[in-house]
């Protein structure tokens, strides 16, 4: 039995991990503009994350199915707070302060929603039924509202994202999701004539930033130029102008991937791709082999969400999808969220080895 | 807690599978998009984002390269570059400005006005520009911010460089001055002033313009998304521009300027052999130096205001009837006639009056001068003997040489906005004067009538008269010099098409009875002969003129007459022709001043002083002996035209 098999590490999500690790450092290091301060920052919430990666790795599944309805009640009820109590910033109210520390429970449901979902639909039988799929739909909706509200429009999409996913890897008949998706694209025009001239404004520029360089469209500008700019060979670590130069905002943060194109181009883009690739493929691994149908749902659903992490902040930067502010899983320095993914990592690990080795 | 009944584990196995199965096709078609989307962005539109990229971080600014220097014809300035150095500030970086400007008013002089422009300028600019406090700093102020840089956190000095004239009003309607381009220019020539502050606006400097303002250069500077300055990248310092070497003599300029000190009036002088503009006066002066850094409205106005008109060029812009100086151009057009004959005898008896009208002509000597030939005509500036001739010229004849002696239309000077002048030719008598009166032609004999020269014409036909009938284009650049390879690229004199002469020798003979206007005892222009190593040829003319209420802010007389002089010397070969006009110069003493103006210039010119008693004995002996060679040129010439005519009809000049 070696160490990584005593602690429930899954060796090669761990050097994954690893890897992706050291790329932050040094992404982060240049776009921080060459401070090594904030280096040495960004180590020590990376050695924070693996910190809480080995603990939840150490919790068994069992433990964590136990725990899922009061961690998503406690989640909902923080949110309420948020609303109530919590720090404006950036014109959101989305944080609970701390002294100097502060969390936002939103990131949080990312985690605690999937959980909750995968208790309720691990106690039937699968696939679920209509109205098992409607109360896992309300449940769902809770945090999303909740969210909503503060606004956090981009959070509470990823939040319900995630219910969605669990939902439809439980089996949801196609038939549901037929009449969800009729009823969705009904519903669009509608809200549309509903919405306020400056909301729809908004909306336009979302996906034609050119109308508004230096307002709404400036960040997604500046993240084409600097991914653009990259090239197929990149300008080089640490010759990134668009950051070293403030073109680009929240380089260390939303936009570091825009920074890391810069510099390693198109190839390292690639490579940076078949890095997340293959966590997300060793997460559905893990799923697959999950023994129970908790364990199962739990693992693809964090998987799959940790995909749609990647994949939405990738298309941000490159100009596919609108500007919301979703922050690359581990790359970007970003405290709740690296936290919430390290956790995500840490439960497939836990996953993985604490399964029975005889059926 | 257990399942409320026994779960179908393979089933549920199956369906999971299969649902991974179909998000795994999912995910894959999204990461094809993702990939797709990064080589349409990184690799096929490359090109264009790099070229944003590098659009963001560089700032191309021009430089403008120094201008050219302009120098007279020894090489002494009259136009350079020097640094100017201006105080100015990042709003952003200073934590108070009041005290700021407080410690800056303790240093340099900082009045209320200045605070003003200061507070309006930075309420007009973003918090990351450069905002003026103070936009000329003298030297000494210069100097005391420098020592007090380290505590204004926020400041620079800024040097620019600004064009200065040395010498003030020196030439200054030769040289010109330079101001801030106007929104107009810039319309007009879009591409040519890109980038440049500034132009010519009069004098050389305005004609000038392309050579002087050189090429411009470029500074591509790296800068951050607020626009502060990183590093600059490249710099391409321009090419500075050529400097002009003038024609002119700052020496003559300053000798003439001084002499018109106080007084209207306007002085050229000419090489005949060339046209290069010796000197150029026109005064009042005014000093070019503020319209550099934009002159202020109340001084602009006052200039603008002043009854002297000192931004006036009265050189080429100055249109004066000619009065008698005009005589010597009809006595060559009556020369040239077989009619004709300079020693014949014509009666002067103070008036004079058309056959067949009894309207009385006066001479300006009301009893007359006898019985005289053009000589003394020239000598006493015969009014009647004039009158007599232009009436038997007729106007058409008269305006025929007059054209050809280059009045009626601009010299074409290398200088901008040249007046034409009046001359009345048949079309534009048709035009301007019909019907035309015989009277008209009798006055226009003296120089008076519709008759208006600039001075520089004057001197410039008079120079003609004096380099064999050919008129040479006056100028006043002599020569352009690339600053880098010294190279001087010469102007080359050009020659107008030579003044009909049909009498040989007639031109000799008109310049030596010209000379008699000088060292005759009754010459009008006697008072300049007194120890003149050289014979000058020459002739005065007043003209009388009524001015028009101008503007209001005439307050002079309103009846006056100015006093004109146009010489040239040394005869037999003219080196130089010099006119001088004073305008409201009126009789007596002060009519007088023209002459000595004249005379000082070509003192100057021949002997290198002002007053014949300093020259150097050497020069003095040389042109005394170049005179005493040809003593009788002009009976000589009187003889040689008189042979010419043996056995001619002879008639008298009024017939």
């Amino acid at each position: 039995m070696t160490n990584y098999e005593r602690w429930h590490i899954d060796r090669p999500l761990f050097h994954a991990l690893l890897a992706l690790a050291a790329t932050s450092l040094f992404v982060l290091y240049s776009a921080g503009g060459n401070n090594l301060l904030f280096a040495l920052g960004d180590a020590l919430r990376l050695a924070v994350g693996f910190v809480v990666m080995f603990a939840a790795a150490q919790v068994s599944p069992e433990t964590y199915r136990k725990w899922s309805v009061p961690l998503f009640g406690g989640g909902v009820l923080a949110l309420a707070l948020v609303l109530a109590i919590g720090v404006v910033r950036f014109g959101a109210r989305r944080w609970i302060a701390f002294g100097p520390l502060s969390i936002q429970p939103s990131e949080f449901m990312k985690l605690a929603v999937p959980m909750m979902l995968a208790w309720y639909f691990s106690r039937r039988s699968l696939p679920p039924r209509l109205t098992q799929v409607i109360i896992a739909a309300l449940i769902m909706l809770i945090p999303v509202l909740l969210i909503a509200k503060e606004p956090d429009l981009g959070t509470a999409v990823i939040v319900l994202l995630s219910g969605v996913i669990v939902l439809f890897l439980a089996g949801m008949s196609w038939r549901t999701i037929a009449v969800v998706v009729l009823a969705a694209v009904a519903a669009a025009p509608v809200l549309w004539a509903h919405m306020h001239h400056y909301q729809r404004q908004r909306i336009y520029i979302l996906f034609h930033p050119e109308a508004d360089p230096l307002g709404a469209g400036y960040h997604a500008i500046q993240g084409m130029i600097a991914v653009g700019s990259g090239g197929i060979f990149g300008q080089g670590w640490l010759h990134s102008s668009q950051a070293n130069l403030h073109f680009l905002p929240d380089s260390t943060t939303d936009f570091a991937f825009a920074v890391f194109c810069q510099e390693f181009g198109f190839f390292g883009d690639l490579a940076l791709l078949a890095l997340y690739l293959f966590i997300i493929y060793r997460g559905l691994r893990i799923a697959f082999a999950a023994q129970d149908s908790y364990s199962r749902l739990l693992a693809a659903s964090l998987s799959v969400l940790f995909f749609f992490d990647v994949f939405i902040n990738m298309g941000m930067v490159s100009g596919i999808l609108p500007v919301v502010g979703v922050p690359l899983p581990i790359l970007s320095y970003g405290g709740t969220s690296l936290l919430i993914i390290m956790a995500d990592l840490g439960i497939l690990m836990s996953i993985h080895g604490h399964r029975r080795l005889v059926n | 807690m257990r399942k409320a009944f026994l779960p179908d584990a393979g089933g549920e196995r199956r369906l999971f599978a299969t649902r991974v199965v179909i998000m795994l096709a999912v995910m894959s078609s999204l990461v094809a998009i993702l990939v797709g989307r990064l080589v349409y962005v990184e690799v096929w539109r490359h090109a264009h984002y790099a070229a944003l990229a590098r659009g963001n971080l560089t700032r191309p600014l021009p430089v403008i390269p120094p201008r050219g220097l302009i120098l007279d014809r020894r090489g002494i300035v009259l136009a350079d570059d020097f640094p100017v150095y201006s105080l100015t500030v990042e709003p952003h970086r200073v934590a108070h400005m009041a005290t700021l400007l407080a410690r800056i008013k303790s240093l340099i002089g900082f009045n209320r006005r200045d605070a003003r422009a200061f507070t309006r300028r930075l309420q007009a600019s973003d918090p990351y520009a450069l905002v003026a406090v103070r936009r000329v700093l003298s030297a000494a102020e210069a100097d005391t911010i420098a020592a007090h840089l380290h505590e204004l956190p926020g400041v620079h000095l800024t040097a620019q460089l600004h064009r200065n004239y040395p010498l003030g009003g020196l030439a200054e309607d030769v040289v010109g001055y330079v101001a801030p381009l106007t929104a107009r220019e810039l319309a007009r020539h879009p591409r040519r002033y890109a980038g440049y502050a500034d132009a010519g606006q009069s004098g050389v400097e305005e004609r000038y313009q392309r050579v002087l303002m050189g090429r411009l250069g470029f500074e591509d500077r790296e800068v951050d998304a607020q626009g502060r300055l990183m590093k600059v990248l490249a710099r391409n310092p321009g090419v500075r521009g050529d400097n002009l070497y003038l024609t002119v003599s700052a020496q003559m300029q300053a000798v003439a300027e001084e002499m018109f000190k106080d007084k209207r009036g306007a002085a050229v002088a000419l090489d005949p052999r060339t046209g290069a503009v010796l000197a150029l006066v026109s005064s009042p002066e005014f000093d070019p130096n503020p319209f550099v850094t934009g002159i202020g409205r109340r001084r602009y106005q006052a200039l603008i205001r002043d009854p002297g008109a000192p931004l006036d060029d009265r050189v080429l812009n100055g249109l004066y009837p000619p009065g008698s100086s005009i005589k010597p151009f009809y006595a060559y057009a009556a020369l040239q006639t077989r009619w004709f004959h300079p020693s014949r005898l014509v009666r002067c008896r103070g008036t004079w009056h058309i056959p067949g009208n009894d309207h009385l002509f006066h001479d300006w000597l009301p009893w007359g001068m006898g019985r005289i030939g053009l000589r003394r005509a020239l000598e006493e500036s015969s009014d009647v003997y004039f009158y007599k001739l232009a009436y038997r010229l007729g106007i058409t004849r008269m305006a025929r040489y007059l054209t050809d002696f280059g009045f009626g239309r601009p010299t074409g000077i290398d200088l901008p906005d040249e007046s034409a002048g009046v001359v009345p030719t048949p079309r534009w008598i048709r035009a301007h004067d019909a019907p035309w009166y015989a009277g008209e032609t009798v006055i226009t004999g003296i120089g008076q009538g519709p008759l208006l020269v600039t001075p520089l014409q004057l001197a410039d036909a008079f120079a003609a008269l004096a380099h064999h009938g050919v008129r040479m284009r006056p100028y006043v650049v002599r020569g352009i010099q690339n600053p880098r390879t010294g190279r001087v690229h010469f102007t080359k004199p050009h020659p107008y098409p030579r003044v009909a002469h049909h009498r040989r020798a007639s031109l000799r003979l008109l310049l030596a009875d010209l000379t008699r206007v000088v060292s005759g005892s009754l010459g009008t222009a006697h008072i300049m002969a007194h120890r003149l190593p050289y014979r000058v040829a020459a002739k005065t003319g007043t003209a009388q003129l009524w001015s028009r209420p101008w503007q209001g802010a005439y307050k002079g007389p309103r009846f006056h007459s100015d006093a004109l002089i146009v010489a040239a010397a040394p005869v037999p070969h003219p080196r130089i022709v010099v006119a001088v006009v004073l305008e409201h110069a009126g009789f007596g003493a002060r009519s007088a001043i023209p002459t000595e103006i004249a005379r000082a210039l070509i003192n100057l010119d021949l002997l290198g002083h002002v007053h014949v008693r300093h020259a150097s004995a050497s020069r003095i002996r040389y042109f005394e002996q170049a005179r005493s060679r040809s003593p009788g040129e002009g009976a000589q010439a009187g003889r040689l035209l008189a042979a010419a005519r043996l056995g001619k009809g002879r008639r008298d000049p009024v017939g």
